[in-house]
């Protein structure tokens, strides 16, 4: 068999890395290349990091991900014409999630906005579209008065805590009341000793937990890090990379820029309509929305799939219907470590988006059933404590 | 990790463990290492023939496909038909789970292969492992 080299030392081009990158290192975590970054992509193993954040707690190293900040009293005219979902809905320490569009109403990204006070948001971006992002900011809110913005970016160590038992974990490190923290909220709080550590109820897993904010130095990063695994060890804590960060992303059913939404993709298509709030005032393909709306939505649409006949469907393996017509392909696919089933999310013709719809699955030349299933794949039943 | 002496090797990953005119065909501890939790094997039947550096089916992880490579040229003797239910076996203990039994067509081709040595020294040039 052939296998991809994943050498251990440095490659030509060098790779961006995070302030845990010595740790991950020393750890013997399995690092791969995402985005230009220098990344664990399994730690532990990618089926036991997955069940530990289903069952118990894991932590993820997220600080490739990117942070915009803008202030002044012209800060929320700015967010809410760069970003679809209504910005002034949010009170002061909450969060939504939302997207950036292109003129045409297709994805520049998808991302978090937080209000962290009257005239200071913060929204927080992909890794692997952090440049992309931060000039397409700087294009559209360039001329607009009285706001200032500033990539915070490389300023944070962004650690995502989650699980049923997140919340355990964090409060053996925070004197901040948890529970006071519903969903897509956040606040401000001691955490390892350090102040006005930034802590969100977020993640992308479709678990309960926490994503913190602490300074960006080696030494600190590495301290919290060592600390939030000493907390979590009780609760069966692992390290966790970003094998597992996909697989328990799409087993909530949640996009990733490049796969589910792209500068090629809609906001209906993707099934994100809901984030568009179309009556709050101009936003940067809020026309095309409207078109596309008045034309009848989308041809297309983002479906769940479940394998029914043995094989594994993966991305970009192409879909037919049962009677041979090409479909689309599939945006993201893998076997789902908790449910135990092997998942994909693919773009079908509206008219193929029926529940139960079988299709074909094109698996190295070979057509393997697959049914239309409703998304999410996966929802937790556990309330936030 | 191990390499048992009296196996031969190839550079992509397999091991044969030939007895007299039929050799078991696994893949090596690297090889399970690498491509992690095992979800998925897909082998020939029983009577199809396989080709020397031709593919004759794939081995799953989660993350990744990877083709399976024949050792050698021959006759599919017998399948581990217990890798449909248990592919995970791959990983608790690559030396010993066999994928196919072959039927050699010509038992020289073996001596091409990598000795454990050979193979040894191949993965720690590829990768400073």
């Amino acid at each position: 068999m052939l296998l991809e080299a994943i050498p251990l030392s440095e490659l030509q081009a060098p790779l961006r890395k995070t302030a845990l990158n010595a740790v991950h290192r020393a750890a013997k975590s399995k690092m791969v290349d995402f985005g230009g970054w220098d990344m664990p992509v399994d730690c532990c193993g990618l089926v036991a990091e997955h069940m530990a954040v289903r069952t118990g707690v894991g932590v993820f190293d997220v600080s490739h991900m990117g942070d915009i900040q803008f202030r002044g009293p012209g800060s929320l005219a700015a967010v809410q014409k760069l970003c679809m979902n209504d910005a002034s809905k949010l009170a002061v320490g909450q969060a939504h999630y939302s997207a950036m569009l292109y003129p045409n109403g297709t994805f520049v990204d998808d991302v978090v906005v937080h209000k962290l006070s009257e005239n200071d948001y913060l929204i927080v971006i992909n890794a692997g579209t952090r440049e992309k992002d931060v000039q397409w900011v700087r294009q559209v809110i360039g001329g607009m008065p009285r706001v200032h913005m500033s990539d915070y970016s490389d300023h944070y160590t962004q650690l995502a805590i989650q699980g049923p038992r997140a919340a355990e974990t964090l409060r053996k490190l925070t004197s901040t009341d948890l529970s006071t923290i519903k969903n897509y909220w956040f606040t401000w709080g001691q955490v390892c000793g350090l102040h006005n550590v930034m802590i969100a109820r977020t993640g992308y897993t479709g678990e309960d937990g926490f994503e913190i904010y602490i300074p960006s130095d080696e030494a600190t990063s590495a301290r919290v890090w060592g600390e939030v695994l000493a907390a979590g060890a009780e609760f069966g804590i692992l390290a966790c990379g970003l094998g597992a960060r996909n697989t328990l992303r799409l087993e909530a059913g949640m996009a990733l820029y490049g796969h589910e939404i792209s500068d090629a993709i809609n906001v209906f298509e993707a099934g994100l309509g809901r984030y568009a709030k179309l009556d709050k005032g101009d936003f940067v393909g809020r026309d095309a929305l409207m078109e596309i709306q008045a034309a009848g939505g989308p041809k297309r649409k983002l479906v769940g799939l479940e394998m029914v006949e043995r094989g594994i469907g993966r991305d970009g393996y192409p879909v037919f219907s049962l009677d041979g017509k090409r479909l689309g392909k599939i945006t993201s696919g893998s076997p789902a470590p908790f449910l135990k089933k092997n998942i994909a999310m693919a773009y079908v013709p509206v008219e193929f988006g029926a529940l139960d719809t079988e299709v074909a699955v094109e698996i190295r030349g070979q057509r393997v059933k697959a049914r239309v299933v409703a998304l999410p794949f996966y929802k937790r039943t556990r309330k936030s404590t | 990790m191990t390499y048992p002496a009296t196996y031969r090797y190839t550079k992509e990953h397999e091991w044969i463990q030939v007895d007299g005119s039929t050799g078991n065909v696994g893949i090596t501890d690297y090889a399970q290492d690498s491509l992690g939790d095992i979800v998925f094997v897909d082998l020939p039947k029983v009577g199809d023939t396989v080709e020397a550096g031709k593919t004759f089916g794939s081995v799953e992880s989660v993350k990744a496909v990877s083709d399976l490579f024949s050792p050698v040229s021959g006759t599919v003797a017998a399948v581990n038909e217990e890798l449909k239910d248990k592919p995970e076996t791959i990983n608790t203990d690559a030396n010993t789970t066999w994928l196919l039994k072959i039927a050699l067509a010509d038992a020289k081709q073996v001596d091409a292969l990598l000795t454990a040595a050979e193979y040894e020294k191949f993965i720690s040039e590829e990768t400073g492992h």
